[in-house]
């Protein structure tokens, strides 16, 4: 069934395929729930062949880039981006672990000095699948459910 | 390999197996030359800050004893509370303020990554004399020009590593770093105590053979180097389970009988009571060599890092 649930956008990006649930954390991720950006649109549980439930992000007239959207990789791994150019779907892409990560994410190591200090948190990705980060400065292996709960 | 001048020495990670055996063949160089001259000199109008947010002897000690030795001078505080860290000063604003009186720093830090902040936000290098419970490549390097030392060679060793070895810094850098080499290692601990899996995992994939065991006695005869590490009490969730391991894991003259007449004992210093005095003046105690080991490494690592050798 492709009920239309929210208004089609003329200009801009839908992310779709969200876990349900991380919609919301989406946003934040990627700085949309700031006053001078566009209208951005959530759609939360709606129904899907491919994840049971998911959300949607739908943001108006701004064109998110690859590197972008890869900062949601950690929280929505099964997310697919379409730019949407003239209501039609210019361009397709998958959201990709990228190889490090900067600043969306604490270190799970209380004792690390990026907890205690003026520091950009930094990771690189040691695994992809199994998701697996080592940090910047503490040199502290974290696995996906720590990541997750540190995002 | 990298340039030496300028550089920072933070972890054991940043290192390939030319960088270790660089450092090493400068250090034995540096030690004959101190030998022949009594003193040197490439260090002469350059000053370390040594910065001791924690308090340690031994490497405090043998990094402003190496920098002497090459004619250079020393600052630095030996513990936090002499420090205006007392006062709230952040590390950033510390490490801004001693460069502007040093030509390289050596800092140790209860924080985990304190050095690897440091080198970034200073432009003089920054050697990590430990930061928490993370790394200490300085031991790491050392422990590796002892075995050199006393052996001609690491290739080809059967090594074991005793003790702690889930916490043990000391233990995780010099597995990592004998990860170069063609070794054998044997990994000697309580269950409790094991080391961490993707350590493990990391050291077979690069090849190392690797046995682990809870039992000294079964293996002590099979190596040529045996690591000793402390077990400490605060890891342990009860007394009785503390007191059992401990036990079972001090050297002594009487475990000494099964080893191979080859077998030299290493320890990274302090010792508790995991190894018997009485061990101390066996042919098989290098420990305080170990020590002395301390100061041509470290003088090796500040002038190359100074660019006052190559």
């Amino acid at each position: 069934m492709s009920e239309l649930k929210v208004s089609a956008i003329k200009e801009g990006t839908v992310i779709d395929h969200i876990p349900a649930g991380k919609g919301l954390k989406v946003i934040e991720i990627l700085n949309l729930n700031t006053l001078n950006g566009g209208t951005v649109l959530l759609a939360m549980n709606v129904h899907s062949k491919k994840l049971g439930r998911k959300d949607i992000v739908k943001v108006e007239g701004k064109y998110l880039s690859e590197e972008e959207v890869n900062k949601i990789a950690l929280i929505a791994p099964t997310a697919t981006v379409n730019i949407i150019r003239d209501y039609k779907v210019a361009e397709k892409f998958n959201v990709e672990v990228p190889e490090r990560i900067r600043g969306i994410l604490r270190c799970a190591n209380p004792n690390c000095i990026s907890n205690h200090e003026y520091v950009v948190p930094k990771f690189y990705v040691i695994s992809k699948e199994p998701l697996k980060v080592r940090c910047h400065y503490c040199e502290r292996t974290m696995e996906e459910e720590e990541i997750l709960a540190n995002l | 390999m990298q340039g030496w001048k300028g550089r920072d020495v933070i972890s054991i990670r940043d290192f390939s197996k030319d960088d270790i055996e660089y450092v090493l063949s400068t250090a034995e160089r540096l030690e004959k030359e101190l030998k022949e001259k009594g003193f040197l000199e490439y260090a002469k109008g350059k000053i370390l800050a040594t910065l001791f947010f924690e308090p340690s002897t031994r490497t405090r000690l043998s990094f402003e004893s190496a920098m002497h030795r090459l004619g250079g001078s020393v600052i630095g505080f030996a513990e936090a509370s002499t420090s205006s860290v007392k006062k709230g000063e952040s590390l950033r604003d510390t490490i801004k303020t001693v460069e502007q009186y040093s030509d390289v720093i050596v800092i140790r830090h209860p924080k985990e990554g304190a050095a690897r902040l440091a080198a970034e936000v200073a432009e003089i290098p920054v050697i990590n004399a430990g930061d928490g419970s993370n790394q200490h490549p300085t031991q790491t390097l050392l422990d590796l020009y002892t075995i050199k030392r006393e052996f001609g060679k690491i290739d080809g060793l059967k090594i074991g590593l005793l003790g702690d070895l889930k916490y043990g810094r000391t233990v995780h850098s010099l597995s990592e770093a004998l990860s170069h080499y063609d070794v054998e290692l044997y990994l000697i601990s309580p269950a409790l105590l094991r080391m961490p899996r993707h350590i493990v995992e990391e050291l077979k994939e690069k090849g190392v053979k690797v046995h682990e065991t809870s039992d000294l006695e079964s293996v002590i005869g099979e190596l040529d180097v045996l690591y000793v590490t402390r077990i400490q009490k605060e890891r342990f969730p009860d007394e009785q389970e503390y007191l059992k391991v401990k036990g079972s894991y001090v050297i002594d003259l009487e475990i000494l009988k099964k080893v191979k007449e080859t077998l030299k004992i290493m320890h990274p210093l302090p010792r508790v009571d995991e190894i018997h005095p009485s061990v101390d003046s066996t042919k098989y105690a290098i420990y305080f060599r170990q020590v002395f080991s301390g100061i041509p490494v470290r003088m090796a690592l500040l002038a190359l890092t100074l660019g006052v050798i190559e």
